[in-house]
């Protein structure tokens, strides 16, 4: 057996086969369900590694299974997709032991949950891992089947609501990039994704159908990301329980967008290629107004988590902004944006999970003084919601900063004040939160405690949170030591702009 | 004389005279059932193996040979069509004595008689089949044709009331006007050329008014029987009414002998008569079809009565292939794509169907707004169903998805875009009916409706039929190789793209 053909079926099968195990078990056997996520998430971590060590010593590992005549299942591992396979190994490894803490007790059938939590990331490192585009959209729409049974979990009118609104949604962006796949492969024949573009070989050919096709792979892949007007699922999913939530704005569905618009630009079209044909400035025009929209809406939400949403609607599309402008200093802010805003993200969510299952809270206007009964939770939550503003030395504020020289470098000096009008907002609704929590009094009674010990609450729901929150101070103090997200997105874009 | 020159008329004749000996021993049924299902599988082993071996087989029955014999012919075509009838028949098989294993009092008793005239019936439609498949000449087609009409609407009545008489009568008449429209087209054709075998005629049909009449009659009998829009009004009550054993064979494959025989006529004996025109017509009422189907499976109140019309929807996608074909090097991706359309509909539908009846004989009904929280009492059933709701709706990774991505390859790569728009469409549509479904079994109530006991059997066989569907998703290319085996035509199974 040669492994460096079968290390990244290995990848996807490290989560897939404890997924399928984990829906043949009977509801009480948990501890067996539990070793079997554990080992899985472990195996995936040391697998990651093996592979990371070898795409940096510019080894190529690929896996290649014929699906039609014509048409192959590929997975391969190159520096973009070590990057995010790697973020999404390590946030599985935490989510899945918050979510075996926060699920405790809950009346629901949780093998459904684990199975499909499984399923779910076998898709995410799916797609970081396709080698093509027909590869990339297969995974892509198993990403959208697995989540659904997550985001319903609760099986309330209300998640029955948000699962149809988000498949609605969903399944139509998939049906758009679907035509736009076929299209493209009648075109030019089978799609592999390649460092520097594959289109740039067709320069000078069909110019008109490759501009419609741009437009329409963006608009499906856009649905995810929650490009406005195509954002209106994301507000609404928030009635998951709050790992899903935390998975789904981290590294499952909305990065699964935003990444895929990086292959497309960098990969399939070629930045250079792409911006010949016209089509990049179109993408940061609708790219800069998410930004700018996704803020101003999170300004006037009581909900947390729903203004964390609106939160990830702009955050994400700093992605996209640093895809459309061009230039290797802005894809490198984009690129690293993918896993800052995924750390970050991901910490806010495990705290306002942690809010609303230790004492009920789920407004904002319910958090007075909450900072004195949950001191680590909150330390946490204030590193994301800092590291979102972009205050140094947090990660948010090495995306931004390199996103900013990036547009400066283009000559697009519009993305400053993008960037500028973006931070303010950020500040303007994250900084009530943390003024709040800290320095009010408690209002009395908490809406519904539960949790009564000597941590603060449950060690599983805690420990990831802090772990989150220091990875992404780490990010930030450490971006240029080797192997941090930042070095390797400059790895990236060496590779992409070429020598 | 050849060993294997037997196994095609074991074929015909295991399951025929099974039929009568369940005639004549009718509490022997399930074990006869049981025997023809284990019986069957050394013979078809022996017939594919020379076929994928040496190429199509002709087998002279009695030593007579054309045109005064019966020849027995087998390609690739036909083995995949026999293998598909073979699996989801030996999982029918395996159901039904499970459906029909309680025997009793009162309704029981009543359930326990019509079992007595299911086994020599089914037995009957199924060596009926295997005779479809394994005929070359259109006299020796039409009796099996007849053959197989006749037992299924005597299915169909086997559950008496006054519904499922009403239902036999109507197709009844669609069947027997079917075949007499068949019958008028095989004498209009011997008159003109005086041979009945598909290869003779191939050579002489051209386009005279007697072809063209011949191709007239028998394309319009055979749609009667396929169930094409808008002649499709007698298939939902006959297919939602039949036990559940009797509406997954019809749906998966009674209606796929009809369209078979079409396929066949339309490929090898009139290629010179069609014509474009023709061609578009069918496929506007394959769009008809997936249009009207869906919406009505969107309406309907009943499970079994929403994937019967789904049924009507999915045999629209089949209708596509006649036009597809007509693009420049698209003729084999289109055809292959409606072979593989019909052996992933066939087992989606098998499933799904044999899954909705295990939610009638659990709850004793099917009313779809009553079916809430349902996933929780029959997880399997309902994993079953969501699996074949998969490859209906035409998702990753499943048969469904291959099928759909052949037949838009053959609309891209021809140019006839617009049949794109129905394929994906289409696909939203199936997807909007399947989840108004889970919608509600999906939902977390306190008190779901009491179950009666399942037997294992009806569980599993329904998740091996949706397994068998998603299986082909992921199989590769092996199918394409056999069904390339003597095919009408040739070329690139996923034409398009520069050289």
């Amino acid at each position: 057996m040669n492994l460096d053909h079968w290390l990244p079926l290995m990848i996807v099968l490290s989560s897939l086969v404890p997924g399928i195990l984990i829906f043949c078990l009977p509801e009480r056997r948990v501890s067996l369900r539990t070793a079997a996520n554990m080992v899985g998430a472990t195996a995936k971590l040391m697998l990651t590694a093996v592979m990371i060590w070898g795409v940096f010593h510019e080894h190529i590992y690929q896996t290649r299974l014929p699906l039609l005549p014509g048409m192959d299942l590929v997975l391969h591992t190159d520096a973009l997709s070590v990057l995010f396979a790697t973020l999404s190994a390590i946030l599985w490894f935490l989510t899945t032991l918050y979510a075996i803490g926060y699920l405790e007790g809950s009346p629901q059938p949780r093998s459904r949950f684990f199975g499909f939590f499984s399923l779910c990331v076998s898709s995410t490192v799916g797609f970081s891992l396709a080698g093509n585009l027909i590869t990339f959209v297969m995974f892509y729409e198993m990403l959208t089947l697995t989540t659904y049974p997550l985001v319903v979990h609760r099986g309330t009118e209300e998640s029955m609501r948000a699962g149809r609104i988000y498949l609605a949604y969903t399944l139509t962006g998939g049906a758009v990039l679907l035509i736009a796949a076929a299209w493209l492969k009648a075109l030019v024949g089978p799609i592999d994704f390649t460092e520097g573009g594959m289109l740039t070989a067709f320069s000078g050919l069909y110019r008109r159908e490759f501009i419609v096709i741009f437009a329409l792979l963006i608009t499906g892949l856009g649905v995810k990301a929650a490009l406005v007007p195509l954002h209106g699922w994301l507000p609404v999913a928030m009635v998951a329980p709050a790992p899903v939530s935390a998975l789904l704005h981290a590294v499952a569905v909305v990065k699964a967008g935003a990444f895929g618009i990086i292959r497309v630009v960098y990969d399939i079209y070629g930045i250079e290629f792409a911006a010949s044909l016209g089509v990049l400035g179109p993408l940061a025009a609708v790219a800069s107004f998410t930004i700018v929209y996704g803020s101003l809406r999170a300004l006037n939400q009581d909900g947390l988590k729903k203004r964390l949403a609106y939160s990830t609607v702009s955050q994400v599309s700093y992605i996209a902004l640093g895809a459309a402008v061009l230039g290797p200093v802005a894809t490198i802010g984009g690129l690293v944006h993918l896993v800052h805003q995924g750390l970050m993200k991901i910490t806010l969510f495990f705290c306002a999970g942690n809010l609303a299952e230790t004492l009920g809270i789920h407004y904002v206007s319910e958090m007075h003084g909450v900072g004195r009964r949950m001191p680590w939770t909150m330390v946490a939550f204030t590193l994301g919601a800092l590291g979102m503003i972009g205050v140094p030395p947090l990660a948010g504020f090495v995306s931004k900063w390199y996103l900013g020289a990036g547009g400066l470098a283009a000559g697009q000096k519009w993305v400053i004040l993008v960037l500028v009008a973006s931070s303010l907002l950020n500040a303007a609704y994250f900084l009530p939160i943390l003024y709040v929590a800290w320095f009010e009094q408690p209002k009395g009674l908490w809406p519904e405690e539960h949790y009564r010990g000597w941590l603060e609450t449950h060690w599983m729901l805690l420990l990831p949170a802090v772990i989150t929150a220091l990875l992404a101070l780490a990010a930030g103090l450490l971006a240029n030591a080797p192997f941090s997200p930042l070095e390797w997105a400059r790895l990236i874009a060496s590779r992409e702009y070429g020598p | 004389m050849h060993p294997f020159s037997a196994c095609p008329v074991w074929i015909i004749f295991l399951p025929l005279v099974n039929s009568i000996l369940a005639f004549l021993f009718r509490r022997r049924g399930a074990q006869l059932g049981i025997v023809t299902a284990v019986g069957l599988v050394p013979p078809l082993l022996g017939l594919f193996w020379q076929v994928i071996g040496h190429g199509p087989q002709s087998y002279p029955v009695g030593g007579w040979g054309a045109p005064l014999g019966i020849d027995l012919y087998a390609d690739g075509l036909s083995i995949i069509m026999l293998a598909m009838t073979a699996v989801v028949g030996i999982g029918c098989t395996l159901y039904a004595t499970g459906y029909y294993s309680h025997g009793g009092e009162g309704k029981e008793k009543q359930h326990h008689q019509d079992s007595a005239l299911f086994w020599p019936l089914w037995l009957l439609l199924w060596a009926a089949l295997n005779a479809l498949f394994l005929s070359a000449d259109i006299f020796n087609l039409y009796v099996a044709l007849e053959l197989l009409g006749l037992s299924a609407v005597a299915l169909v009545a086997l559950a008496g009331g006054p519904s499922a008489v009403t239902a036999a009568v109507r197709y009844l008449l669609v069947s027997l006007l079917g075949s007499m429209s068949y019958l008028l087209g095989v004498a209009l054709l011997y008159f003109a050329h005086g041979t009945l075998s598909l290869g003779l005629l191939g050579e002489v049909v051209n386009s005279s008014p007697a072809g063209f009449a011949a191709i007239t009659l028998m394309t319009a009998g055979l749609t009667m029987k396929t169930a094409l829009f808008p002649l499709h009004f007698w298939l939902p009550p006959a297919h939602a009414n039949a036990p559940a054993p009797v509406s997954t064979v019809l749906s998966a494959l009674v209606v796929k002998g009809s369209f078979y025989l079409l396929l066949r006529l339309w490929f090898q004996v009139f290629t010179a008569t069609v014509t474009p025109s023709v061609a578009n017509l069918l496929g506007i009422l394959g769009v008809a079809a997936i249009l009207w189907g869906s919406a009505q499976a969107l309406l309907a109140q009943r499970l079994k009565l929403l994937v019967a019309y789904s049924t009507v929807a999915q045999l629209g996608y089949l209708f596509l292939v006649f036009p597809l074909a007509q693009g420049t090097g698209t003729g084999f991706s289109a055809w292959s794509g409606g072979v593989y359309f019909i052996l992933s509909h066939a087992f989606a539908k098998g499933a799904a169907f044999l899954a909705a009846g295990t939610v009638l004989y659990g709850f004793g009904h099917d009313r779809i707004d009553e079916l809430v929280g349902v996933t929780r009492r029959m997880p399997v059933t309902m994993f079953a169903f969501a699996i074949a709701g998969v490859s209906l709706i035409g998702l990753p990774p499943s048969g469904g998805f291959i099928a759909k991505w052949l037949l838009l390859n053959a609309a891209l790569a021809g140019g006839q875009w617009w049949w794109a728009i129905v394929i994906v469409s289409g696909g939203l549509l199936a997807a909007a009916y399947v989840f108004r479904f889970f919608s509600r079994a999906f939902r977390h109530v306190g008190e779901i409706s009491t179950c009666r006991r399942i037997p294992r059997s009806m569980e599993l066989t329904a998740l091996a039929l949706a397994l068998f569907s998603l299986g082909l998703g992921i199989i590769g290319p092996a199918p394409f190789e056999i069904i390339q085996i003597s095919a009408p035509l040739s070329g690139p199974v996923l034409s398009g793209g520069l050289p």
